[in-house]
């Protein structure tokens, strides 16, 4: 632009707006490509820029080894192939770090997940406010091999190590009050920067009824695959629950308190009508916004059937004898 | 040519593995949000032309509808594949929830306005009807932000984003019409 073109000259002004005209025709070239490269560049870079949500990096299969011997499959162990560690660390949902499913595993490092301790309390006889590691040290551990069914609609076959719950429930010498366990995960901004957004009421609580809590399948888990259970998969202590939809089974708990009335869980607040109590997996209740027939396994293109309490129907079944699953979905 | 970047980087995270444990998720959704993108920007043009006075915003207008459109289908063919391109899947789905029925309506809105998108369309139709027909990208627009707010299963801030940024552009084009509009016609443009 070495001579501005006088604005008052209406000739010259149009010369501007209308291209094709008098100008050398070099440097009209030159100021064609470069306005060319220009928007071909901003249009591209900004689309990637507003769209693009990069998968998390792999996450080495690290941590400590647990000890333990090898065992034969158990009777509530799947047979079905085993979900890659690196997939189940990486795709994630855990809110309290961040929305998207890459932002535990490339955040998980703020959760400290030693020194921890769990307070147990409400109808026991003996409250008390303990150690992770001793907690643990009550039990020996025990490998599960579960299927994970997400209310999103796909699943993942996961090798727990932990505890039944059961077994917990029974040292805790629940009170004859006692009808429901709630389960309440760590509260601390610092830890889990998901919590400084308010896209769900913090701390995150879930519950079971007394039964289903009391349930063999019912299971605490403190590793995966044989490791220690990494951040993004709730260290250092979370809770599964494979019959029912993978938001049942919270993630970094700190407290479990034993109730007479059935907890108000984070969900079930969150959206009424979409998520309820008893989360129970079930293809022939669809999610308001999407169907629940199929699913995809991690690691395949392809969608499966959904099977009735995931495929757990033939154990947990009876827990839900004459109630009606649809209005307590 | 730049809208077509994300569809290469698309293929190349597809071929690497960068999209992660559920690709076609993944996939699934950066097509929909560049559909949803294009289809703001193609909206931007005009207000953008209103506010500032220039040309060249009208002139990528087309492109831009075009890439939305493009990506739409994409998007659509991602869908069917996830559900084993099963009609009957589909069929259930479009009827039976309202999400996958809005977006699915946004998408059928725009296929006759990729089909009009040349010269020979607007002569064909006439200006004032032509017009008219393209006004339902404003239908085809809030509905894809409608679909998108549904599609989530909680963090409605990003559709929010979305929804307000159309909804401004409408405001804009509604306050702005009329004055600017009449002011342009007096002064030389392009032809």
């Amino acid at each position: 632009m070495s001579t501005p073109p006088d604005k008052k000259d209406p000739v010259a002004e149009r010369r501007i707006l209308t291209p094709g005209s008098n100008l050398n025709p070099r440097r009209e070239f030159l100021r064609t490509a470069a306005l060319f490269t220009g928007t071909v560049a901003a249009l591209g870079g900004g689309l990637e820029v507003l769209t693009r949500r990069p998968g998390a990096g792999s996450a080495e299969a690290q941590g400590t080894d647990f000890v333990r011997p090898a065992r034969p499959l158990g009777p509530y162990d799947t047979q079905e192939a085993v979900t890659s560690y690196q997939q189940a660390t990486t795709y994630n949902n855990f809110y309290e770090f961040g929305t998207d499913k890459s932002d535990p595993a490339r955040l998980a490092g703020s959760l400290k997940p030693r020194p921890w301790t769990v307070r147990i309390d409400g109808e026991v006889k003996k409250p008390q406010t303990v150690d992770i590691d001793t907690l643990q040290s009550w039990f020996p551990l025990e490998d599960r091999i579960y299927r994970m069914r997400c209310v999103e609609g796909w699943s993942m076959v996961m090798p727990w190590l932990g505890f039944p719950l059961a077994g917990l429930i029974r040292r805790l010498e629940p009170t004859g009050k006692a009808k429901y366990v709630q389960f309440t995960a760590l509260l601390d901004t610092k830890q889990f920067p998901g919590q400084r957004s308010n896209v769900l009421d913090w701390p995150y609580v879930e519950g079971l009824r007394l039964d289903e809590a009391l349930h063999p399948l019912a299971f605490m888990a403190v590793g995966l695959h044989g490791k220690v259970l990494p951040g993004q998969s709730g260290a250092p202590l979370r809770l599964v629950v494979p019959w029912k939809y993978g938001f049942k089974s919270i993630k970094s708990i700190v407290k479990i308190t034993l109730t007479e009335k059935q907890p108000q869980t984070t969900w079930a607040l969150a959206a009424p009508g979409e998520y309820g109590f008893y989360a129970n997996v079930n293809p022939a209740v669809p999610h308001p916004r999407w169907s629940q027939a199929t699913e995809r396994r991690i690691g395949e293109l392809g969608r499966r059937k959904t099977l009735p309490f995931n495929g757990y129907a033939d154990q947990v079944a009876g827990l839900y004898a004459g109630m009606d699953l649809r209005k307590f979905f | 040519m730049g809208g077509l970047l994300p569809a290469a980087v698309l293929i190349w995270d597809a071929y690497t593995g960068a999209l992660g444990a559920n690709p076609i998720q993944r996939a699934t959704l950066q097509t929909g949000l560049l559909t949803l993108t294009l289809l703001v920007l193609s909206l931007a043009c005009t207000p953008l032309r209103l506010l500032t006075g220039w040309t060249w915003p009208a002139r990528i207008r087309k492109a831009l509808g075009l890439l939305a459109f493009g990506y739409g289908a994409l998007h659509f063919l991602i869908y069917l594949l996830d559900h084993g391109f099963s009609l009957g899947a589909m069929t259930e789905d479009v009827l039976e929830r309202p999400f996958v029925t809005a977006g699915f309506t946004a998408l059928l809105l725009l296929v006759p306005l990729a089909l009009t998108s040349g010269r020979n369309s607007v002569k064909r139709l006439g200006f004032a009807r032509w017009t008219r027909l393209h006004q339902l990208v404003y239908l085809a627009a809030s509905l894809g932000a409608l679909h998108y707010y549904w599609g989530v299963k909680k963090d409605h801030v990003p559709p929010l984003i979305y929804a307000g940024i159309i909804a401004a552009l409408f405001l804009v084009r509604f306050l702005k019409r009329g004055p600017v509009g009449r002011r342009g016609r007096g002064r030389p443009g392009p032809a």
